[in-house]
């Protein structure tokens, strides 16, 4: 597999007299790929997704983009690969209405119009905010927003979609579906997708894993192997999901699975084997 | 304080292009002392709902009463000050209006405004600060020098320095990690209980709102879709998925229990390791009939 993203040795701090945010962190990550950067708040997982499109820059170690190295002279090429959604989009919001602030993306993109009134149009209704065009951003509520913001960056289609907590303020429900959305995109073209999010049900997920404690990749993997590590996640202050944690405890009860179950479906097929077995 | 909503409508912008129904003839009372989680889809008229509780809005149609406060549409609201001395309200993201220089004088800001007396500010000051469970050493730091979960904690305790007699939190534990959200959780269960508070919980998680709501509205485009308890209303899975909410993940993961082995095991609030051993003993449980 190719390598869209690639850290080596990166370490960042915000100034000199601070400490390191990022400790020699490499990694990297294929076209097409999930990861998922999981991590107690601190732990340097935002610093990472900054670097990617060059919004900070690493003291040390070298980041590459699409086989570009990530500096001053290639920020704006990188940028145009790299689609980013923070936490909080009210801070990246320019239009006057959730129309003009999703054509804003694709206006630094030299898009004509006629293409630029389709994807508004596919992007607000694959985030579900179709009737929303003509309201004003500032007015939405924290999910709403966040969906808008999303909607600008689908309408980009970027090689690469960051989204760094961008879903943290909807339900769980939207934040599925917004999740299958672009998963959906994911199947249609090659899409490199980085989540970054405390939502354990949807790492589960992700093709693979990233573990970040104190600036460190503590554990990197598949979701399975991550989670069977239940006591250590817990100790560095990590959740594990509901069916990992009920695995644990049915084996306390007599109960042992066959494998580390991952959803609902794979822990209820364990169960219903051991249920004809007895 | 109790509570009540009568018949409460709001509509932003109205006669404008712009015009929203954001609530439709919502009733509900609220006890004095009850925590109560406010749940629904994005955009069902939560956040509207809570703005009537300290007149940040006033109903279009209806009445809001809380504690001897009134609010009526067409009518002006007395005695507006000491309502929102009484109702503290922590907003989304409530670290983005820190910015005073330090952190004492950030956490002393509302009750200053309320014209309390500097000694009375000092004494409240630590008693929030040690509420929201941070050191006092902070109070002479830059607010903006903390972390963001401490942050959180700052302007938290400034809402906690009003001394009100409800609290009203929306969504307070968004962007924190598992165990920041559960510690912000806890904290507010504690403060609940010691000081006696009425407590509105907006909350996405369904998992809160099991384990510390006492009574739950459930809101669905501006409308009053559901209340009671909460397990009286999360067994209602079917209900709740057209409305696009979901029942708390353990109530889930029990009905396709039924489903995939024909074996019902009932929720009544039990822990993860209690389930489990009901759970073992059922799916050994064939055993014994054969």
């Amino acid at each position: 597999m190719q390598h869209f993203i690639e850290f080596r040795n990166v370490s960042f701090r915000y100034r000199e007299d601070h400490p390191w945010v990022l400790k020699n962190v490499s990694f990297h990550i294929g076209s097409n790929e999930w990861l998922a950067i999981i991590g107690h708040n601190g732990s340097g997982k935002s610093t990472i997704a900054k670097l990617m499109n060059g919004l900070l820059l690493p003291q040390t170690g070298e980041i590459f983009v699409d086989g570009m190295p990530v500096n001053e002279n290639t920020i704006w090429d990188v940028r145009k690969t790299v689609g980013m959604v923070f936490q909080n989009p009210d801070n990246q919001f320019v239009g006057t209405t959730v129309r003009d602030d999703v054509a804003f993306g694709m206006e630094n993109h030299g898009l004509p119009r006629e293409v630029m009134l389709k994807r508004i149009e596919e992007s607000l209704q694959a985030v579900g905010m179709s009737e929303y065009e003509r309201h004003e951003p500032h007015r939405l509520s924290g999910g709403q927003k966040q969906r808008v913001a999303i909607a600008s960056v689908l309408a980009v289609s970027p090689e690469l979609i960051i989204l760094d907590e961008a879903t943290a303020m909807l339900d769980p429900r939207g934040r599925r579906e917004i999740m299958e959305t672009i998963r959906e995109v994911q199947r249609k073209r090659s899409l490199s997708l980085i989540t970054i999010t405390h939502d354990l049900n949807e790492v589960t997920q992700a093709d693979r894993v990233i573990v970040m404690n104190e600036g460190e990749t503590w554990m990197e993997g598949v979701p399975r192997d991550i989670f069977a590590q239940k006591d250590a996640l817990q100790d560095i202050g990590l959740d594990t999901p509901f069916v990992t944690k009920l695995a644990a405890e049915l084996s306390g009860a007599g109960l042992a699975m066959q494998r580390e179950p991952l959803n609902h479906q794979e822990l209820l097929e364990d169960l219903w084997t051991l249920h004809s077995k007895m | 304080m109790d509570i009540t909503f009568q018949d409460v409508s709001y509509i932003y912008q109205p006669n404008s292009p712009f015009e929203f129904r954001a609530l439709e003839d919502i009733s509900f009372h609220i006890p004095s002392g009850s925590f109560v989680a406010v749940i629904g889809h994005t955009g069902s008229g939560k956040s509207t709902l809570i703005q009537h509780l300290n007149g940040l809005v006033r109903p279009t149609n209806g009445e809001v009463i809380v504690g001897s406060h009134s609010m009526k549409a067409g009518e002006k609201t007395k005695d507006l000050k000491d309502l929102r001395e009484k109702v503290g309200v922590v907003f989304q993201y409530p670290e983005h209006q820190l910015f005073e220089e330090n952190v004492e004088k950030d956490i002393g800001f509302g009750p200053l405004n309320f014209g309390v007396k500097e000694e009375e500010i000092k004494r409240r000051t630590r008693e929030a600060i040690q509420a929201v469970q941070l050191p006092e050493e902070l109070l002479d730091r830059s607010p903006f020098d903390l972390s963001g979960g401490q942050m959180r904690r700052v302007a938290i305790a400034g809402v906690l320095a009003m001394s009100p007699d409800v609290l009203v939190l929306d969504e307070p534990t968004a962007g924190l990690d598992p165990r920041g959200q559960r510690e912000i959780m806890e904290m507010f269960h504690r403060l609940h209980k010691e000081k006696r508070l009425t407590t509105v919980l907006v909350t996405h998680s369904m998992e809160d709102a099991l384990r510390y709501a006492d009574h739950v509205i459930i809101l669905n485009h501006g409308k009053k879709f559901m209340e009671g308890q909460p397990k009286e209303v999360f067994v209602n899975e079917k209900e709740l998925r057209e409305v696009q909410l979901d029942v708390p993940e353990v109530i889930q993961f029990l009905n396709k229990l039924e489903q995939r082995l024909g074996k019902k095991v009932p929720y009544h609030g039990q822990t993860i390791t209690q389930l489990a051993k009901e759970l073992a003993a059922v799916v050994k449980g064939r055993e014994a009939h054969e």
